[in-house]
């Protein structure tokens, strides 16, 4: 028993129990028959919230007021540029991938020189930067429609062994990031600066130099999920970024990561994106109307947060 | 620049500094805006952004962010379009609702240490969901005696900039004169302090969203005045703009620092610098990120004039 006392206490568990119960009740519900399908489709959906949340945390680890508003633009502009470099040419996937990635290189430390240089609050900094981010998008998409090529579509739309190929992915990448914040000095830094910057500065950690590498390490992960979303769903459209704004924010604090910073959390995000996608394919099987499934979703995030929150009374 | 100008005023003047220059940008490109009409047609739609920025300030005075302010005022556009046109009653009664609501949220924030941004963040979800309910489609109509406020055409000054005065003044009395607002920026800056003086956080802290969420609704009113019918999505940039807007005009994330004239003048410069770019004859394609280096050039300059203040106090 005490084994299971110690996982309740572990703060991402709850989301995998409210994923696994939404995940059975819906099961229930259609009497088993489409256990694989919602399965997979969970498991693709949250793949790319999953990428996108990683990067989130790392930047709202670094404590209060740090928040990546820029990750719906860069999403769509590095989906976008990258499908138009490859031009439906498979010779070009990985040097496609190579552009998205510089473009998140390029957003991350346009992100930083506003905030350092201009010391603009990060909410208002990657928010300005977005506009000009999702402006470049428009100028470079002009409503065309360019088609990825055929082995990368393929690739994220496929599964090997029973699971899609961008849950792989999900996975190699947050196994990366958990490695990266448990076992490296870098992951200490950042759960340092979060808990105190003042205290991280005087003990003399490179705090710019941390920060720096953090915003650009979300933009480029957001820039892999809007390459990997783009070729997925057969194109890149302006409007696929929007969702993954709030959503980034939700898995992230439903995965157990403090808001106030200096506590971040891997497993939770799993759970909370799988928990985030099956609780709108189960109010969809129940029939629920668009109202009332934002409603539940709404209301279920607080009754989450509700439960789970509150741990640590000094922060806010 | 001598001891005459406090920091407050300081920080006041960059902000108005930055509408000025717009604004004289905009009468040199476009001089028939120099106008009654041309103000008006400026300026109109800041009204209901100008009121949702003081809404966002208040909640940012207690060192909160709300997060649900695009589709808590599209929401009540909705409301107001539909339940307050057809049956007065019981739309204000759905309004007093969401204000108490709102009031609760305080509540709960408060009681069980949430993040203001997540309970926001679901809440946005909430609002988005019930306005749907009530318009599934775009429609509805704006009630008359709104509709008659916001089409008004006071003799000298146009509406609009009698609307934003207004609302200047009156959070400017309630925020930074009346000792409530001191109550509320003294949560801001020392939670403890103030609750070790003897005031209720708790009862603060309701109180602040329950007046955040009435100057929200009267955004969502004066909007659907101005449009005519509402829409579920209609203000969903509503939620960055406010915050925008509030730091724009000076106001900062933490410590209660806030100015609500400010909030206004910051809400107004958004909203001019729109109309700057549609006349400077930018590509529409780049309006977005135009408005975004505006933004960027403001604050820069906000910077510039914080280093001269402090150098200043150096000497």
């Amino acid at each position: 028993m005490t084994r299971l006392a110690s996982l309740a206490r572990r703060p991402w568990i709850w989301s995998f129990v409210a994923a696994l119960t939404v995940w059975a009740v819906t099961i229930l519900f259609t009497g088993g028959a489409s256990t694989v399908g919602l399965s997979q489709a969970a498991l693709t959906f949250a793949a790319f919230s999953i990428l996108v949340g990683i990067g989130q945390m790392f930047v709202i680890t670094l404590g209060p007021g740090n928040i990546d508003l820029c990750v719906p633009a860069t999403m769509t502009l590095a989906g976008t540029v990258a499908l138009k470099f490859m031009n439906v040419d498979n010779s070009l996937i990985l040097p496609g991938l190579i552009v998205a990635i510089a473009i998140g290189v390029a957003v991350g430390i346009g992100n930083y020189a506003l905030i350092k240089l201009l010391q603009i609050p990060p909410i208002i900094a990657t928010l300005s930067m977005s506009f000009i981010v999702q402006s470049t998008a428009i100028w470079t998409n002009r409503g065309l429609r360019i088609k990825p090529p055929e082995v990368l579509a393929k690739f994220t739309t496929e599964t090997t062994a029973g699971i899609p190929n961008v849950a792989f992915v999900a996975l190699v990448l947050s196994v990366l990031a958990f490695l990266l914040l448990q076992k490296t000095v870098y992951g200490r830094w950042i759960a340092a600066i979060g808990q105190s910057i003042r205290a991280a500065r005087m003990a003399g950690i490179p705090v710019d130099g941390t920060r720096f590498i953090t915003y650009i390490l979300c933009a480029v992960l957001a820039a892999i999920c809007g390459y990997l979303l783009a070729s997925f769903s057969g194109g890149a459209a302006l409007n696929m970024g929007s969702e993954y704004l709030l959503m980034s924010i939700a898995v992230v604090v439903i995965g157990g990561t403090a808001v106030a910073g200096g506590d971040s959390n891997v497993p939770g995000i799993w759970g909370a994106s799988l928990f985030m996608f099956l609780v709108v394919s189960m109010l969809n099987t129940y029939g629920a109307g668009a109202g009332i499934r934002l409603i539940m979703t709404g209301l279920i995030i607080i009754a989450v947060i509700v439960l789970a929150g509150g741990r640590n009374p000094n922060q806010r | 620049m001598r001891k005459i100008l406090s920091s407050d005023t300081i920080r006041l003047l960059i902000p108005a500094l930055s509408l000025t220059i717009l604004l004289i940008a905009v009468f040199y490109l476009q001089p028939r805006a120099m106008s009654y009409i041309g103000l008006n047609l400026l300026f109109n739609l800041a009204v209901p952004i100008a009121l949702a920025t003081i809404a966002q300030m208040l909640i940012m005075t207690v060192n909160d962010l709300d997060l649900s302010m695009g589709t808590f005022v599209s929401f009540v556009a909705c409301v107001a379009a539909t339940f307050l046109q057809a049956t007065p009653a019981l739309g204000l009664i759905i309004l007093a609702a969401a204000v108490a609501t709102y009031a609760a949220l305080g509540v709960l924030i408060h009681v069980r240490n949430l993040p203001s941004i997540v309970v926001t963040l679901g809440m946005s979800f909430v609002w988005g969901g019930l306005a749907v309910l009530i318009l599934p489609a775009p429609g509805g109509q704006a009630p008359e005696w709104i509709r008659a406020l916001m089409i008004s055409k006071p003799p000298f000054v146009p509406m609009a900039i009698i609307a934003s005065i207004t609302i200047a003044v009156v959070a400017h009395f309630l925020i930074m004169r009346s000792s409530f607002g001191v109550i509320l920026r003294g949560v801001g800056g020392n939670a403890r302090s103030v609750e070790r003086a003897g005031w209720s956080i708790l009862g603060a802290r309701a109180a602040t969203y329950a007046l955040a969420a009435v100057f929200a609704i009267l955004a969502g009113i004066s909007l659907v005045g101005l449009t005519t019918s509402a829409d579920a999505n209609i203000a969903l940039r509503y939620t960055l703009l406010s915050i925008a807007g509030v730091i724009l005009g000076g106001g900062e994330f933490t410590g209660g620092r806030v100015s609500p004239i400010g909030a206004v003048i910051g809400a107004l410069t958004l909203t001019l610098a729109g109309s700057f770019l549609s006349f400077l004859r930018i590509s529409p394609d780049w309006q977005i990120g135009a408005q975004g280096a505006i933004l960027i050039i403001v604050l820069g300059l906000r910077l510039l004039l914080n280093r001269l203040e402090r150098r200043e106090k150096r000497a």
